[in-house]
């Protein structure tokens, strides 16, 4: 599938973005995050920014971004539209949340409802954008349980980076993280490992439909003429190919920016070094992360082999 | 609404015959010239004279070679355009309901002025049967000529799509595939006809009649016998002698 | 059947208004001339659909038909007329006035007219009015007139009408209803495209066994049963080992060849005198058979029991029948499948195979109609009886050095099996069958200053003594058809006029005019040679050696760079047109037709018909038939005029249908004023059904034969005797061996006394003994793909979207042992030259040969095309390779009976390109300026929208 930048700054965007907004909640409620009002502007802000942008840039592709409001007519069939729902219905519980912790500074009692509702949505909302490719059956690679397991957890994990990486920055201590941001970026680890080794099954099991693809029993088609000798939307739109030793350059990337550096400075480091050089640090680590997880988004869509390329061979 | 009918009253479609599609492509001009004036119109082409010519087509012809159990190899023809499918995913995903599946005859089209141009529709169709107009900003794909099939301006024997009007080796049969007893579903049912990628579970409603096997007419025939012992020319005239006296 | 209309409320318009008007006319995206309707909407075109009612597409529509619309807008189109300002190639012109161009055109031409009207030589493409060229060439008196037929495919043309007096191309077709085996020889498309669709559809629907024969497995190829991937050039090979093996198992008609062949004819076999090999005749010059029930010679008609078999003596002279002379040279073993196979590049079993599936068909399975008819010996027969083994072959027979003989070996095959004009055969379409040759022999041998011809320039040579030579033996024509070089040269030799004017061979000439050919590009050999040879100067008078050229094109294409003035022709929706019998009708087996073309859009742009402009034109000379006697002219009103007023011979015009003055006649009648009406009421072609008696066996069918008289294709309605053996073939023969008054040069001994052979022969193609074929092993071909016309497509906004590119296409296996793998650069080099282009490998082709799409390589600048497109970066045209002579020295590279073009002798190497060459095509030839006054390239085209909105608005 063609990689498109709009797409891709959307989903990792909006992710880290309702990635706080699923973490920090459940982070006060626990009290692993005091309900500091500055601290709430300098999180929820960002995380509704980010959700926001990412809003804007999912409609920058659209053919008529003006008529964007009929894409939250059809929830009962699409999973398109019910992600367009759920991001809007996010802001209700969020804006109440954010009222709560940096109004009243407070996030118990009757106000820790709002936290749970805007976790709940927000997860929801990650969980809606996932369905639209899971529900994607010309797209082998992405019809997988692992393709939401991906889109979750990412966007936790970058949405946990963000928080651990903001509220250093006031002075608290990484540490209080550690243990969440182990777990986030093994099962990131695992999810995306599951994700790509099941990959190259999928485009044998496309390769073995070439027959199918014409109503052939006979097997194997070769591609002799295109219907256009120049390409046509459908090979722009779908057509899109990586090479697989420019793909695996690229996952070792990913795995370096996305795993293996937040282990070491979001999970290794905090052990190690004192503030306030933990705070210096946490920036730069953040940016590696989020530079990996654009690499994976740009990857699952680059990797992805859509069937209708059979029709066009193997050039 | 992108729910599809749980039934349709007809499931018009389209029969293909793969055993005589000889791919001269009339039917592709064809249904570029009627449609890029009809429901969808334009089919906008960008670039038309220069490099990277561009323009938006329902139905497309390839060319394979398709490798046959004795080793050998087919030259096969392949015409793709919508399927109409019964569960055209290419409708549920659609979040506007601008793409959706007729009731009456399951014909599934694009309401142009509802489309946001998502280009999701088009993820979700493995036939690439779907192509977008960026200048239009929509997503337009075949409409089973729906402009032609009832129109009372046309005669009664036009009212068919422009493609299968026009395909000179009568390759393309329209049709009612609901209906067991019409036409189409029963020359299906003789050929074997076939759906695409049936592990899509798309349920396509268009059939695909598969190459025949090679008519072969030697069993009837066997080797030529020779005339008799006396070989070549004399041989062949003593016959001639023998056959032409009798007559006389 | 058609459904009532739901009501789904979907806000749907399921019957929008169509068209304000729809209006019939003729289809000109190819020749097949297809019957169309033009739906017409705010005087736009809104849709072109195929005429349900016409006989030749019967409804359908081609990929190219049904792009019409594209080549009446396409913004290469002409729009005025165009003198050359800047040097010739370069492409400077200024527009003229109209008034301003045929003054000039009329200058050149009455000077030369007053003195040498030779110096006129006139050579038309494309078109489909090659009646009225020719005979206004006819008038103006110059011989030197001839349409493409030269290069296309004079050899099926000649082979047939020499040997069964019609002929594969678009004369005849398969009986597609009767027919069990169809054997297709070297047909990509051909001119019949849609009848030969729908024909193969029938077929396929009756389960029809179809054989295709050709190298390259494609189109037509593609859904036959059986694919024989042969060597090119090979056909009469494996023809004849056909004809070898069902000899030998007495698999012919006996009853077939006696009544309707001259199998029986006495052949004189005097060798070394004047008249060995020819037939025996009577003093009133019957020929004669050895009737055995009389035992004596026999005119043949009245001969009861004609011997086939024994040779006898005739006042001392031996006389052989003509199938003893068959049978002995055929199953000879020298014809066996064994010995042919290899070269053939199919296997001795396969041939065998198929000659046994051809006799059983014809024998096992004849196909008898309960038709009673009568044939010319007043026999009364109560059915009508046929070999239901039907062929077609088309230009990979014809376009060899060997083809005029190839084409008659097939022809010798289906006499030999009785497969001519019976059911499941291959049937005449009239105005076919013609007496075997047709007739008249050409004109031109004196031209006298403001004369006319005494006949027709082209014509069918009998003897020798036919051949266009002046007294001096410089030959008359500027193409030297009718020449020792070509003595069955029917449709001249265009291919070879460009060299022979530049060179002065065999005499300078001034003007050359040509007409809807692309000579500069698709439809030469040796392209830089032919664009030499028009931009040549003669280092004398400093002036270019071909002093004027004079081009009447539609659209922007290679060859205006190269004319002096140009004269813009409209498209095919904005003119009249006649397709008609006397030139290249529409006719099908079971009736005759003609057909118009109307305007059904005005031009708007300042372009003339051709065809009235011609006709201007010899009015403003003054053209005997073209002035009345107060030198007004004849026909006003342009071609219209001439369609329905012009009378070739009393009652004989453009025209066959509703003549007289009434309009109640058809073939012969009186002018009829209103004809143009009654044939657009009828959807402008006229067609009419032959007696059911009368539609096989035409060549003997009395029905058939008087109704044929009655329409004027025939003077008398005399059996029309199929010739397996040619007498006229064997005259220049005899010539060749050195009797008789008219002798070939001797140079050219030896390739007539060769290729001169009275009974189908076969010989390697030319090409190979001029090539090393060691160093250039394979076979290079082109094919005509199925949606574009040779050049034209190109300009196409949808056509070029389809292919805007063509690769080389080469065996898998082949290309292995090159080392060149799928999408790769390469060099294909002939003796001649090279040109590069991409290859893409497949299974579907003989492993000795390379194709690609004929005419899709364009050159910069033409066509209305950015100069970067694909058809100029990457897509190439083979004919830069394809050696044509240049020297008079040298042979031409035709078939030495004919003329016909040998475009597929053409042998190469293929080579992978340099890394830093696989990236464009080969060669690049300096972009041409488009002309002045051209509009811009739309960057979008959104046609159709305003048919919808009106719609909407309604
Ligand atoms: N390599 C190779 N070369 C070949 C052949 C091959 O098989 N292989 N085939 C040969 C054969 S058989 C043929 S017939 C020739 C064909 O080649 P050409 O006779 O050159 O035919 P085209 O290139 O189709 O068209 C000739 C010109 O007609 C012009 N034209 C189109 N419509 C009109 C019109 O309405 N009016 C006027 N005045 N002009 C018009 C076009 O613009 C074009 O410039 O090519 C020959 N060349
Ligand atoms: N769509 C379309 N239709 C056309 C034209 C066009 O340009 N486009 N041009 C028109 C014109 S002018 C003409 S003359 C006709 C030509 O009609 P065709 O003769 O059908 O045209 P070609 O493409 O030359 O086809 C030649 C075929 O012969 C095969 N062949 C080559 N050499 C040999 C051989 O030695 N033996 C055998 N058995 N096969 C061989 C080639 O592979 C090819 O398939 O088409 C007419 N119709
Ligand atoms: S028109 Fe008919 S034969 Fe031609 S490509 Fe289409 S389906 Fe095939
Ligand atoms: S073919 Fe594609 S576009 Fe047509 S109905 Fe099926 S899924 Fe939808
Ligand atoms: S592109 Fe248009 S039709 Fe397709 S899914 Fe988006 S809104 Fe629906
Ligand atoms: S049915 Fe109509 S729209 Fe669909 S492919 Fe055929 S012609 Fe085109
Ligand atoms: S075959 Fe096609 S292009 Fe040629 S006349 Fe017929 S419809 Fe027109
Ligand atoms: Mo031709």
């Amino acid at each position: 599938m063609h990689p498109a930048a709009s797409v891709i700054l959307f989903t990792t965007a909006s992710g880290a973005g309702y990635g706080v907004l699923v973490l920090s909640p459940i982070l006060l409620a626990f009290g692993i995050l005091p309900a500091d009002r500055w601290l709430g502007v300098a999180l929820l802000a960002p995380a509704l920014c980010l959700v926001t942008a990412g809003l804007l840039a999912s409609t920058f592709h659209l053919g008529h971004p003006e008529r964007a409001w009929r894409a939250l007519s059809q929830w009962r069939s699409s999973w398109l539209s019910r992600e367009g729902i759920m991001a809007i219905v996010t802001y209700g519980p969020a804006a109440a949340f954010g009222y709560a912790w940096i109004g009243l500074e407070t996030a118990s009692g009757g106000w820790a409802w709002t936290g749970i509702a805007t976790a709940t949505a927000a997860a929801a909302t990650l969980f809606t954008t996932a369905m639209i490719y899971r529900s994607l059956k010309p797209i082998p690679a992405w019809a997988t349980d692992w393709t939401i397991a991906g889109y979750l957890i990412l966007g936790l994990l970058t949405g946990l980076i963000v928080i651990t990486t903001v509220s250093s920055s006031f002075g608290f201590h990484p540490v209080r993280f550690q243990w969440l941001a182990l777990a986030l970026v093994v099962c990131a680890a695992i999810v995306k490992n599951a994700y790509w080794s099941r990959l190259a099954g999928t485009c044998r099991e496309t390769e073995a439909m070439s027959g199918a693809a014409v109503g052939s029993d006979d097997g194997a088609i070769t591609s002799i003429e295109w219907p256009h000798t120049e390409e046509n939307y459908v090979l722009k739109e779908m057509g899109f190919r990586v090479a697989r030793k420019h793909a695996d350059r690229l996952r070792r990337a990913t795995r370096n920016l996305l795993f293996v550096a937040p282990a070491i400075v979001f999970v290794v480091m905090p052990s190690l070094l004192p503030m306030p050089y933990l705070a210096w640090i946490a920036w730069p680590g953040a940016a590696l992360v989020l530079v990996g997880v654009v690499l994976e988004r740009w990857l699952f869509f680059a990797e992805a082999r859509h069937v209708v390329t059979l029709y066009y061979g193997a050039s | 609404m992108t729910c599809l009918p749980q039934k349709t009253d007809r499931k018009l479609g389209l029969v293909i015959d793969l055993d005589t599609c000889v791919g001269c492509q009339a039917c592709v001009t064809n249904c570029k010239e009627w449609n890029t004036g009809g429901h969808m119109a334009p089919l906008t082409d960008v670039q038309p004279f220069g490099p990277g010519a561009d323009g938006v087509w329902f139905n497309r012809v390839h060319t394979y070679e398709v490798a046959t159990p004795d080793g050998d190899s087919r030259t096969l023809h392949f015409p793709r355009s919508c399927l109409h499918c019964e569960d055209a995913a290419c409708v549920t995903v659609c979040p506007t309901g601008a793409s959706y599946k007729r009731a009456a005859d399951g014909i599934v089209l694009v309401n142009e002025d509802k489309c946001i141009g998502c280009k999701l529709c088009s993820w979700a169709c493995p036939y690439g049967a779907r192509e977008y107009d960026a200048t239009e900003g929509v997503m337009k794909k075949c409409t089973l000529c729906v402009d032609r099939i009832y129109n009372e301006n046309l005669d009664e024997e036009d009212r068919v799509p422009a493609c299968v009007l026009t395909c000179p080796t009568g390759a393309r049969h329209f049709g009612d595939l609901g209906d067991p007893d019409s036409a189409v579903s029963q020359l299906a049912v003789q050929r074997g006809g076939k759906d695409l990628l049936p592990e899509m579970g798309y349920r396509p409603t268009n059939k695909y009649l598969p190459q025949r096997a090679k008519a072969d007419h030697q069993t009837g025939a066997g080797p030529l016998a020779p005339l008799d012992e006396t070989a070549g020319a004399t041989g062949v005239l003593a016959w001639v002698d023998r056959m032409l006296t009798r007559a006389g | 059947m058609s459904f009532p209309a739901p009501a789904e409320n979907d806000g749907v318009d399921t019957s929008p208004a169509v068209a304000d008007d729809v209006k019939t006319t003729t289809c000109y995206m190819c020749a097949c001339r297809c019957g169309i309707r033009v739906f017409l909407k705010n005087g736009q075109v809104r849709y072109i659909q195929g005429n349900r009612n016409h006989p030749v597409n019967k409804g359908v529509l081609c990929g190219k038909g049904a792009a019409g619309i594209m080549n009446h807008l396409s913004p290469a189109r002409l729009r005025k007329p165009l003198k050359r300002v800047g040097p010739r190639g370069a492409g400077e012109y200024e527009e003229i006035e109209w008034d301003e161009a045929l003054r000039t055109a009329a200058d050149w031409l009455s000077n030369i007219r007053a003195t040498d009207p030779k110096k006129l030589a006139f050579f038309t493409g494309r078109d489909q009015s090659q009646s009225l060229t020719g005979w206004w060439a006819k008038q103006f008196g110059t011989p030197n007139y001839a349409a493409h037929g030269g290069f296309c495919s004079v050899n099926m043309a000649a082979g047939g009408l020499y040997s069964i007096g019609g002929s594969f191309w678009e004369f005849g077709e398969p009986d597609w209803e009767h027919a069990r085996v169809f054997l297709m020889f070297g047909v990509a498309e051909d001119h019949d495209s849609n009848p030969i669709k729908i024909g193969l559809g029938k077929l396929k629907e009756r389960g029809a066994k179809i054989i295709s024969i050709n190298p390259a497995r494609t189109g037509y190829a593609a859904i036959a049963d059986e694919w024989l991937g042969i060597r090119p050039g090979t056909d009469g090979l494996f023809v004849l080992a056909l004809v070898h093996e069902l000899l030998l198992a007495g698999k012919i008609d006996l009853d077939y060849l006696v009544r309707f062949t001259n199998a029986s004819w006495l052949v004189r076999h005097a060798p070394g005198t004047a008249d060995d090999g020819m037939f025996v005749r009577d003093d009133t010059g019957r020929p004669m058979v050895w009737d055995a029930s009389r035992d004596s010679p026999t005119p043949y008609r009245d001969a009861d029991q004609p011997d086939l078999a024994n040779e006898h003596q005739i006042e001392g002279a031996t006389a052989v029948p003509v199938f003893k002379l068959i049978a002995e040279r055929y199953s000879d073993s020298a014809y066996s499948p064994d010995s042919v196979a290899d070269r053939c590049g199919i296997s001795a079993a396969t041939i065998r195979r198929i000659a046994a599936e051809i006799a059983d068909a014809a024998f096992n399975h004849a196909v008898s109609l309960p038709v009673s008819w009568t044939d010319t010996h007043g026999r009364q027969l109560e059915t009508m009886t046929g070999r239901p083994v039907a062929m077609h072959a088309m230009r990979g027979i014809s376009a060899h050095s060997n083809g005029f003989q190839s084409c008659r070996a097939l022809h010798l095959l289906q006499m030999l099996i009785g497969a001519v004009d019976t059911p499941g055969s291959f049937r005449y379409k009239p105005p076919y069958p013609k007496p075997v040759p047709p007739g008249p022999t050409p004109s031109g041998k004196r031209t006298q200053p403001n004369t006319p011809l005494g006949g027709m320039p082209l014509g069918f040579p009998e003897s020798p003594a036919d051949l266009l030579y002046e007294d001096d033996g410089t030959p008359v024509r500027i193409d030297k058809a009718f020449t020792w070089e070509s003595p069955m040269s029917a449709h001249g030799a265009m291919h070879r006029v460009i060299a022979n004017a530049s060179a002065g061979y065999p005499y300078p000439i001034d003007t050359l005019f040509l007409y809807m050919a692309n000579m500069a590009w698709n439809s030469s050999m040796d392209i830089q040679g032919t664009l030499d040879a028009l931009t040549a100067i003669d280092p004398e008078s400093g002036d270019y050696k071909i002093p004027h050229i004079i081009y009447s094109d539609a659209y922007a294409s290679e060859t205006i760079a190269y004319a002096d003035l140009i004269l813009p022709d409209t498209t095919y929706l904005e003119r009249w047109d006649c397709i008609s019998l006397l030139d290249r009708p529409i006719g099908e087996a079971n009736g005759a037709g003609d057909a118009i073309r109307q305007p059904v859009v005005e031009p708007d742009r300042d372009v003339r018909p051709f065809q009235s402009v011609l006709l201007d034109l010899g009015a403003r000379l003054g053209l005997p038939g073209m002035v009345n006697d107060d030198g007004s002219p004849t026909y006003p009103g342009g071609y219209a005029d001439y369609i329905v007023y012009h009378q070739r011979t009393p009652g004989v015009g453009p025209l066959a249908g509703w003549r007289g003055a009434d309009g109640a006649r058809s073939g012969k009648g009186d002018v009829n004023p209103e004809q143009l009406d009654r044939y657009i009421e009828n959807g402008c072609f006229w067609h009419e059904e032959i007696p059911a008696s009368a539609r096989y066996y035409k060549m003997a069918n009395r029905d058939y034969l008087d109704w044929a008289v009655s329409m004027g294709f025939l003077a008398k309605a005399e059996q029309i005797v199929l010739q397996l053996y040619s007498e006229p073939v064997q005259s220049f023969r005899n010539a060749a061996r050195g009797h008789g008054s008219h002798q070939p040069p001797d140079n050219l001994r030896d390739q007539v006394q060769r290729a001169f052979d009275p009974l189908p022969n076969w010989y390697p193609p030319f090409e190979d003994s001029k090539t090393d074929t060691l160093r250039y092993p394979l076979h290079a071909l082109t094919q005509r793909p199925m949606h574009h016309y040779h050049s034209w497509g190109s300009q196409n906004a949808w056509l070029r979207q389809i292919t805007a590119q063509n690769r080389l296409f080469m065996h898998r296996d082949t290309a292995t042992q090159l080392e060149v793998s799928d999408d790769d650069w390469v060099w294909v080099e002939s003796r001649h030259g090279r040109v590069k282009g991409q290859v893409r490998l497949v299974d579907g082709v003989n492993k000795d040969t390379v194709w690609t799409w004929n005419a899709i390589g364009k050159r910069a600048g033409a066509w209305g095309l950015d100069g970067e497109v694909p058809e100029v970066t990457k897509g190439f045209l083979l004919n830069h390779v394809i050696p044509e002579k240049r020297s008079d020295g040298a042979l031409s590279n035709s078939d030495p009976v004919t003329g016909q073009a040998a475009w597929f002798d053409l042998r190469v190497r293929v080579v992978k390109a340099q890394a830093s060459e696989a990236h464009e095509a080969a060669p690049q030839l300096e972009a041409i300026s488009p002309p002045p006054g051209q509009p811009p390239r739309p960057p979008r085209l959104d046609y159709g929208r305003a048919f919808r909105a009106k719609i909407g608005a309604e």
